[in-house]
């Protein structure tokens, strides 16, 4: 049973550490979906959330994997508990005339900002879980959506569950 | 007040300070500064190879038969990636190797300068860590961090680049070695979980068809003792790895002899009919399982590694203990002692007895031996050369190998009774392993007799080094299986391509190797038949020889195939036992 995980990866914010943890999902031949990468409060820190599937020996050893890279500090995955997951996009979409109304209606109703506008277009910012977003591509119509900018996902425990040292 | 050194300077005296004997190296632009720093000091002994592929295969060498680092000094570019297949040897089969390259200065870095590799990236995925020193104030601590890393946890490569301005002679820096390293992201486990050891303990005494399976890592992890000491008490078979051979005594009646894909018959059928399996330091790599699918259905395993990514990656483990083996079965033997203390009779005699009726039925029948015929005319075959070599030297020599025919006749032949005394590239297979691997192995123990069994397919790999033991006067014995061609690609093309030799011979276009040694001021005999080895093995393992290397040319039998064979995509007790035998009897 191949299913989408979340895994947060606290590592050491060091050159080069990012770039193991690529080579590792290329070199083992684990699919990554998306990435994302930060600095975190603790300067010395980085926060990576990726998205990968996979059945439970491979995520297994994914995480096993990961936590081997000697810069990863911590491996915790979220879709083992109740968690948050939210995402980012920035999309620029086809409005002119007629439509410009109705494009900031489906914004609207899908809690999008309007942050960005020329005569013929919108720029549209959404969050929320990556469902959300590719359900909002859906409901604009791919034929009206000019460019995506989607940041990957980001993800947290919910309640008192907390990653950290 | 602080002593204040150089780059170069700290750099050289950190690995003083870490007990390094030796550096295997080859110098080149980007490491002059650090060349000329080993000039002025006697502590470290630079050994200059002859190409840098070799240099990493002698660290490696002397990494495994001293479970100590090895250490190597390259330059930039050329002189890095040359290591390359060295650290992925390394990697394969979790030796710790220190692999020291120069590099650009940082100022040309990624300008595709003369001799610039990007060392860190091109080396990223076979080594357990590496570092790219930014400054030269980060010198002592990477030197640090690179041995702890390296020779901790499950052993591995690392690598240390240092572009050339970290290791200016005109810019000094306070110099004090760390005197101990903590890494909060990483933490290798030591002893077991005591009660995964306690569910062990009594799984593996309960067991009325035990086989205890025991790896590379019993070996590297200085755990031969305990693991003996187990199988011993219980009275269990033992059967090791390609890389675990001299994990148990080679002439306990109790060892089955190698497993998998060239294993003998008996440790084979003992895996596949057994009810418990005592994996140890084992990877059940794909040429021990054979197809995981088919692999031992009975059986329950117990995994016990110091990698947690090793356990349930192949064949999911029912105890997974994770701990490095010597303090692991350490504990497990104590808790054994306590049980049997508690309850004489908790193993159940009679089946083990029963169990082992079974065992040395097989060992009977199909023990190794069986394919040892003379044939008409008699060729001399491989077989022979290898048991003679044993004889000659009472089974204690250090073995190292290279990769194929040879390789799997001196596993199968030569019986190890000590772990660290048999040295081969068991993961990688790389050929040109062999020669340079001896080398680390008589530099690390310069009156040890040092024994490199080769092909002359492998041998020409790497036999530039030939000039590296001319230099240092290394009495190495270099015994050549030669049966003028790739004898394993050969055997595979016989057996599945329908005998079509694709690129495995060069028969008219081999040196003449008695000559090739004697150009390098050695030694060299050649043999060909059976009456006059024993002569030949006896006198280059004589006194006269004791200071020479020895090269002896040993002209097998072309068309010998290694037996048993495990059959593709079959179970553990599918073999095919000699050349026209087909498979073998179910049993």
């Amino acid at each position: 049973m191949s299913a989408r995980r979340i895994i947060a990866v606290l590592l050491e914010n060091e050159a080069g550490a990012l770039s193991r943890i690529i080579g590792l999902f290329a070199q083992r031949n684990y699919n990554i979906e998306s990435l994302t990468v930060a600095p975190t409060e603790d300067e010395t820190l980085s926060r990576l959330t990726l998205t990968t599937c996979g059945d439970e020996s491979t995520i297994e050893q994914v995480t096993k994997q990961l936590n081997k890279l000697i810069e990863v500090v911590k491996v915790v995955d979220l879709t083992d508990g109740d968690h948050i997951e939210r995402e980012l996009m920035l999309v620029k979409v086809r409005a002119e005339g007629a439509q410009r109304p109705e494009i900031k209606r489906v914004a609207d109703i899908f809690r999008g900002q309007i942050v960005d506008l020329t005569p013929d277009a919108y720029t549209v910012q959404l969050t929320g879980p990556s469902e959300k977003l590719d359900a909002f591509i859906r409901a604009i119509g791919r034929a009206a959506v000019l460019e995506v900018a989607r940041s990957g996902v980001s993800g947290i425990g919910r309640g008192d569950a907390m990653m950290r040292l | 007040m602080a002593e204040m050194l150089s780059g170069a300077d700290m750099l050289v005296r950190a690995l003083q300070d870490e007990g390094v004997e030796y550096l295997f190296g080859y110098p080149g632009g980007a490491a002059l500064h650090i060349y000329d720093a080993i000039f002025k000091q006697q502590k470290v002994e630079h050994i200059l190879v002859r190409h840098e592929q070799a240099a990493a295969h002698m660290a490696d060498g002397y990494a495994r038969a001293t479970g100590r680092p090895g250490v190597v000094l390259v330059t930039s570019g050329p002189g890095a990636t040359n290591t390359i297949t060295g650290i992925a040897t390394a990697h394969m089969d979790s030796t710790p190797i220190v692999v020291i390259s120069g590099q650009v200065p940082t100022d040309q870095l990624g300008t595709d300068a003369f001799q610039e590799t990007d060392m860190v990236g091109v080396s990223r995925p076979v080594v357990k860590h590496s570092f790219l020193v930014r400054n030269a104030a980060e010198i002592p601590m990477a030197v640090k961090k690179a041995f702890y890393i390296a020779a901790s946890g499950r052993p591995g490569p690392v690598v240390i680049d240092v572009p050339k301005d970290a290791t200016d002679p005109n810019a000094k820096f306070e110099y004090a070695y760390p005197k101990d390293v903590a890494m909060r992201s990483y933490n290798p486990v030591a002893h077991g979980h005591s009660g995964q050891i306690r569910a062990a303990v009594k799984l593996l005494l309960a067991a009325k068809r035990p086989v205890i399976y025991s790896g590379g890592g019993v070996v590297q992890g200085d755990a031969a003792e305990a693991l003996t000491a187990i199988a011993r008490r219980l009275d269990y078979p033992v059967t090791n790895t390609l890389m675990g051979l001299g994990g148990f005594p080679g002439t306990d009646r109790r060892f089955l002899g190698m497993l998998g894909l060239h294993g003998t018959f008996e440790a084979n059928l003992a895996m596949h009919h057994a009810d418990v399996i005592f994996a140890v330091g084992a990877r059940f790599d794909d040429r021990v399982t054979n197809n995981p699918a088919k692999f031992c259905p009975d059986a329950k395993f117990i995994h016990l590694d110091v990698d947690p990514a090793s356990i349930s990656k192949i064949i999911p483990a029912d105890i997974p203990i994770v701990g490095a083996a010597a303090p692991a079965l350490t504990g497990m033997l104590g808790r054994l002692e306590t049980e049997l203390e508690r309850n004489p009779d908790a193993i159940d005699r009679d089946a083990i007895d029963a169990w082992w009726r079974r065992i040395d039925g097989w060992r009977r029948r199909f023990g190794l031996d069986h394919d040892q015929r003379a044939r008409g005319d008699a060729p001399l075959l491989p077989q022979q050369v290898v048991q003679a070599v044993y004889r000659a030297t009472r089974g204690e020599a250090y073995v190292t190998a290279d990769v194929g025919q040879h390789q799997m006749f001196a596993a199968q032949y030569y019986l190890f009774d000590e772990p660290r005394r048999w040295i081969n590239s068991g993961g990688l297979g790389t050929m040109g392993f062999g020669l340079p691997a001896a080398m680390g192995a008589q530099f690390a123990f310069p009156d040890a007799q040092v024994v490199c069994v080769t092909g002359e397919g492998s041998f020409m790999m790497n036999m530039q080094e030939l000039s590296t033991c001319m230099q240092y006067a290394l009495p190495i014995k270099i015994i050549n299986l030669n049966n003028q061609a790739l004898g394993m690609v050969k055997q595979w093309q016989d057996m599945q391509y329908g005998g079509r030799h694709s690129h495995s011979t060069y028969k008219d276009a081999l040196p003449d190797f008695v000559a090739l040694a004697a150009s390098f001021g050695h030694a060299g005999f050649r043999v060909d038949t059976l009456p006059e080895l024993e002569a030949v093995v006896a006198e280059i393992f004589s006194d006269k020889y004791k200071d020479r290397l020895v090269f002896l040319d040993a002209w097998i039998d072309p068309d010998e195939h290694v037996y048993p064979m495990a059959i593709k995509g079959g179970a553990m007790n599918e073999m095919v036992l000699t050349r026209n035998g087909g498979p073998a009897p179910p049993p």
